[in-house]
């Protein structure tokens, strides 16, 4: 589903990223986790040219992102990215947050995409909130909201960037609960998130990225099973996250 | 001090306010439209058409509005007979009016691009995530919330405008300063007149910022 081969980017000289290859197979869940500042957000941007990138390839779904012919937003509709501040729309009503893409992106039906918001906002435990603006919902239902978003624009990949890392602590779980329940209905997702109980729960695999680079890309029976084959740095990074 | 024949010339007077404000409107709908259509070329990745934008901005707010009104009164016929190769009649409403869109579009394009500045980044990021286009994601996500943060500064922006239309008297036309000018000095007492018409525009002006307070209150929370 996602093929990222060599890829490598630079902030002026500043490399952020070097050399990073992985790939996420339809239906798998990818945990991305690593200290901060280790270019974790910038690799999951780069997946829906959020971010560009000046080596290397990455493919979604067969499309070439370095291919300059490739149609991005047509791609970027076709991805979903939910994101640590949520970047709900504030002027809008919770209901017009989940059709305004669907409606003027996919040119689909209003009162349609009306429906199928409510469905969603059903879905992720949030239906008498339609007709309330972002600012009166609280962080975690913000951030539901915002997953039920990036849903009604049916995409063949979920992206997580620290979904759950701006919210008070009691807020986590009601986020996290929709994200398990998504993987087990075998959405394919990249997640980056420190949440260890979730990769255990759903994981397919857990990537480790320190400094710009994959440093490990396992199983993720593998990666919490046998740690003593896991770097030194992945060790030390994993002792300090499990303590809490 | 004599404000007696002041009623009787309300008519008149009027008319010439109709002028003011018409001219204050239009003003401000064109400056704000052509003003964010700077501040998105100012934004622009291109330099070329960043740059001109700038240059743009820089030069309309380093001369007199005076000035522009009365190079347009004396420009604008003259540009428009070399490009049609006739004489077009331009009124000097039409002139005066294209010089308060040009100069003002240098201010509204400064306050329209602090605006969009002001939305976080965030925004311009979830709008392309989920397909938009930069003119999609301008549209629907990031102007609607900059004007709506604007709002007081241009409403404040436009007051001032409201006062400046006086200027057009430079080419002659009856806005409502120059009619209440005209009249007083036709009936002999000009200074009534004047001071009428200072206490309209003050007592205007005034409401108008009070109303721009309360609504920056509103909208702050
Ligand atoms: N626009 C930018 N310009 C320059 N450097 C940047 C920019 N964005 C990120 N960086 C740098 O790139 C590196 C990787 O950033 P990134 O946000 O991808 O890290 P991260 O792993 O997501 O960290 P965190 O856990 O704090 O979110 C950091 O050192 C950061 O300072
Ligand atoms: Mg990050």
């Amino acid at each position: 589903m996602i093929s990222i081969d060599k890829v490598s980017k630079w902030y002026g000289d500043f490399q952020v990223l070097t050399d990073c290859t992985t790939q996420v197979q339809k239906g798998e869940v990818v945990v991305v986790c690593g200290p901060s500042g280790s270019g974790k957000s910038t690799l999951i941007k780069c997946i829906n040219a959020l971010e560009p990138f000046q080596k290397g390839d990455i493919a979604v779904d067969g499309v070439s992102l370095a291919n300059p012919k490739t149609d991005l937003p047509k791609l970027r509709a076709r991805v979903g990215m939910v994101f640590q501040h949520f970047e709900l729309f504030p002027h809008l009503s919770i209901i017009d947050n989940l059709t305004i893409a669907p409606v003027k992106v996919l040119g689909r039906d209003k009162t349609e995409a009306v429906a199928k918001g409510h469905q969603l906002l059903e879905r992720v435990g949030l239906k008498d909130h339609a007709s309330k603006h972002p600012g009166q919902l609280s962080g975690g239902q913000q951030q539901r909201v915002a997953i039920a978003r990036a849903l009604a624009m049916d995409p063949i990949v979920m992206l997580f960037d620290e979904p759950t890392s701006a919210l008070d602590p009691e807020m986590v779980n009601e986020v996290l609960d929709v994200m398990v329940q998504l993987a087990q209905e075998g959405m394919t997702m990249m997640c980056v998130t420190h949440e260890m109980g979730f990769a255990r729960k759903v994981a397919s695999r857990v990537i480790f990225m320190d400094q710009g680079k994959i440093i490990e890309d396992c199983a993720k029976e593998s990666f919490f099973g046998d740690t003593t084959a896991r770097s030194e740095r992945a060790q030390q990074f994993l002792a300090k996250i499990l303590q809490h | 001090m004599d404000f007696s024949p002041i009623p009787n010339e309300l008519p008149a007077m009027w008319e010439g306010m109709q002028l003011t404000l018409k001219m204050t409107v239009l003003g401000v709908l064109g400056g704000v439209l052509f003003g964010t259509l700077l501040a998105l070329l100012r934004l622009s990745h291109n330099r070329l058409l960043a740059g001109i934008a700038t240059g743009y901005v820089n030069i309309f707010r380093s001369i007199p509005l005076l000035l522009v009104i009365i190079w347009f009164y004396l420009a604008v016929p003259f540009v428009l007979r070399w490009i049609t190769g006739a004489d077009t009649p331009v009124g000097a409403f039409a002139s005066c009016l294209t010089a308060f869109i040009m100069f003002e579009a240098a201010f509204f394009c400064e306050i329209v691009r602090a605006g969009i500045q002001s939305i976080p980044r965030g925004q311009v990021s979830a709008a392309q995530a989920l397909g938009m286009s930069y003119g999609q994601s301008m549209r629907l996500v990031i102007l609607p919330q900059a004007f709506r943060k604007m709002t007081p500064l241009l409403l404040q922006q436009s007051i001032i405008l409201f006062q400046d239309t006086s200027l057009v008297y430079s080419v002659g036309l009856m806005d409502f300063l120059n009619t209440a000018r005209s009249r007083g000095d036709n009936i002999g007492q000009p200074h009534e007149f004047l001071i009428f018409a200072g206490l309209v525009y003050f007592l205007i002006s005034f409401a108008a910022s009070r109303l721009v307070k309360h609504l920056q209150k509103r909208l702050a929370v």
